[in-house]
């Protein structure tokens, strides 16, 4: 079996800053990967890198496509990078207005992907946003209103239907439930545990919240100042941390 | 009424062989948006400055240059820029389409059909189709140049969405010989089919946004739109009041304070034409 996405030996510096140093890891087909670590330790960077919206300084990120087999996105050029990210790949912001178009209607943020790769028949990319909106828990009803009139929840829950339409194989979250109260973000949550279970996903989550992890991941691994410093199954990194730095990420979670 | 202290047609000629090249590199790559050192010219941003750069990068004194502005011949500004071209160009001018060689145009394509040899030159104010879905000017020539336009059809969708049909009506995005997308200036989309396989040079000029595009004679121009949402021109449901024609796209015209309206041919010299054949309508005098 091949891994769905292998990286190996990303570097990235921001001058003489180190902003994500060799990391390598492969994720395995309907593997849910976690990323933890405090703020700047290079979490996102790395998403950002291996998700082509940063150029690493070197290293590869090696994609299993669907039709070529493995290729390193690192070097492929860029139309069919950006092909990627619109039908293969998913990524979902943080902050939900980044990921939407807040000036088009909710109908038409999910269209947009389908448009995106040809869909032209208006009643077919219409259903598929209804069928869409009613998996993601948004009432069919609100199909025509903008994002702007949506909830922070819903308009989290709307960049996920709108980056999953597609079908993508792997999906890049970024602080999925960032910014929501406890209450959405355990119903988020559960939305995107059954997506994942039901569409057989490849996900790589980054997070500084450890009960995300617990929740979504499989596997983990944990960063500090831009490099891994330990990595393993979820349960086992959580309930054994052997690092320092992890043995005071996972005491620093306040109990209730 | 010639003024000699200008070189002809108002622009020095180092300026009109780089506004030419702009022209032959956007008759080269029909639909691609060439940027082109846009100069100043004595009249306002907005009243046509693009059209009249290239007006005069194409004009000879041989020319017959007529000046239409949404269909009229006798607006402010096609007047003044008729005017313009008179004095500094000292061509012979006209009202009559199939006699011009050059002509500059704001908003409308002539009724009668265009012929080989002419030019037809359209004022642009905003070349980017995309401009209103993509306000990054580096991600739009990145859209272009990779082709990736689901974003335009992003838009019609939200027309059908909010309207129940394409409610553009104006500046409706074509797609040139099946690769770029290019906005056909704010023209009626009732003229969007004389775009396509027209015997006449199409040239756009965009003088504040500093754009030239064009399409050479017998290019392919299809309006962008939906298999179940077929594009369709569209035009007032009536005869024209002035000349019968049912064919022509209309103004209406509000004509006294208790709500009287009449239809009349946007294109004055199409509609004065046929009442000089004959033709009558049921508002003519």
């Amino acid at each position: 079996m091949t891994p769905l996405l292998s990286v190996q030996g990303v570097t990235r510096h921001y001058g003489a800053q180190i902003g994500c140093a060799d990391v390598s890891f492969d994720l395995w087909p309907g593997e849910v990967m976690g990323i933890v670590g405090e703020s700047g330790s290079g979490k996102s960077t790395l998403l950002a890198c291996m998700a082509g919206h940063l150029a690493p300084d070197s290293g590869a990120v090696v994609f299993d496509t669907r039709a070529d087999g493995p290729k390193d996105t690192v070097t492929m050029s860029e139309p069919e990078r950006r092909m990627l990210s619109r039908t293969d790949w998913a990524f979902v912001h943080q902050h939900a207005r980044d990921g939407l178009r807040m000036g088009v209607s909710a109908g038409g943020n999910v269209g947009e992907r389908l448009m995106a790769v040809g869909a032209r028949h208006y009643g077919d990319i219409r259903g598929k946003a209804v069928d869409w909106l009613e998996r993601v828990e948004i009432a069919a009803t609100r199909i025509d209103d903008r994002p702007t009139t949506f909830s922070g929840g819903m308009q989290q829950r709307l960049q996920i239907a709108r980056n999953l339409v597609t079908g993508p194989r792997l999906v890049f979250m970024d602080e999925p439930t960032g910014g929501l109260d406890v209450s959405v973000q355990a119903r988020l949550l559960d939305l995107l545990r059954g997506l994942v279970r039901d569409m057989g996903l490849s996900a790589i989550i980054v997070t500084h919240d450890l009960a995300v992890v617990r929740l979504l991941a499989d596997r983990l691994m944990v960063m500090k100042d831009g490099r891994v410093v330990e990595a393993g199954l979820t349960d086992q990194v959580l309930d054994d941390p052997q690092h320092a730095y992890t043995q005071l990420l996972v005491s620093s979670v306040l109990q209730v | 009424m010639t003024d000699d202290t200008y070189n002809f047609a108002y622009l020095d000629e180092q300026t009109k062989r780089m506004i030419r090249r702009a022209i032959l590199k956007g008759l080269a790559i029909p639909g691609y948006q060439v940027p082109f050192a846009s100069r100043e010219m004595p009249m306002p941003y907005g009243w046509g400055t693009g059209g009249v750069q290239v007006s005069a990068a194409v004009m000879t004194p041989e020319d017959r240059f007529k000046v239409i502005d949404q269909g009229a011949d006798d607006t402010t500004n096609a007047v003044s820029i008729r005017s313009f071209f008179q004095r500094t160009a000292g061509v012979a001018t006209t009202t009559t389409t199939a006699e011009a060689t050059v002509i500059q145009t704001r908003h409308r394509i002539p009724e009668a059909p265009l012929t080989e040899g002419q030019i037809l030159v359209y004022q642009v104010p905003i070349p980017e189709p995309l401009r209103f879905l993509e306000p990054r000017e580096s991600e739009t020539r990145k859209m272009h140049s990779l082709e990736e336009y689901g974003l335009m059809h992003v838009k019609l969708y939200e027309d059908i969405s909010r309207h129940g049909h394409i409610a553009t009506s104006y500046a409706y995005p074509v797609k040139v010989e099946g690769r770029y997308v290019m906005d056909p200036s704010p023209i009626p989309k009732f003229d969007n089919p004389k775009l396509s396989d027209c015997p006449a040079i199409q040239l756009f000029g965009a003088g504040r946004e500093q754009r030239i595009y064009a399409l050479p004679p017998y290019t392919r121009v299809v309006s962008l739109d939906f298999e179940d949402h077929p594009f369709e021109p569209s035009k007032a449901d009536h005869p024209c009041g002035l000349c019968g024609a049912e064919d022509s796209y209309l103004d209406e015209v509000i004509v006294d304070d208790a709500g009287g309206r009449i239809f009349v041919c946007s294109d004055t010299d199409h509609c004065e034409g046929r009442q000089a054949a004959g033709h009558r309508g049921k508002d003519a005098a």
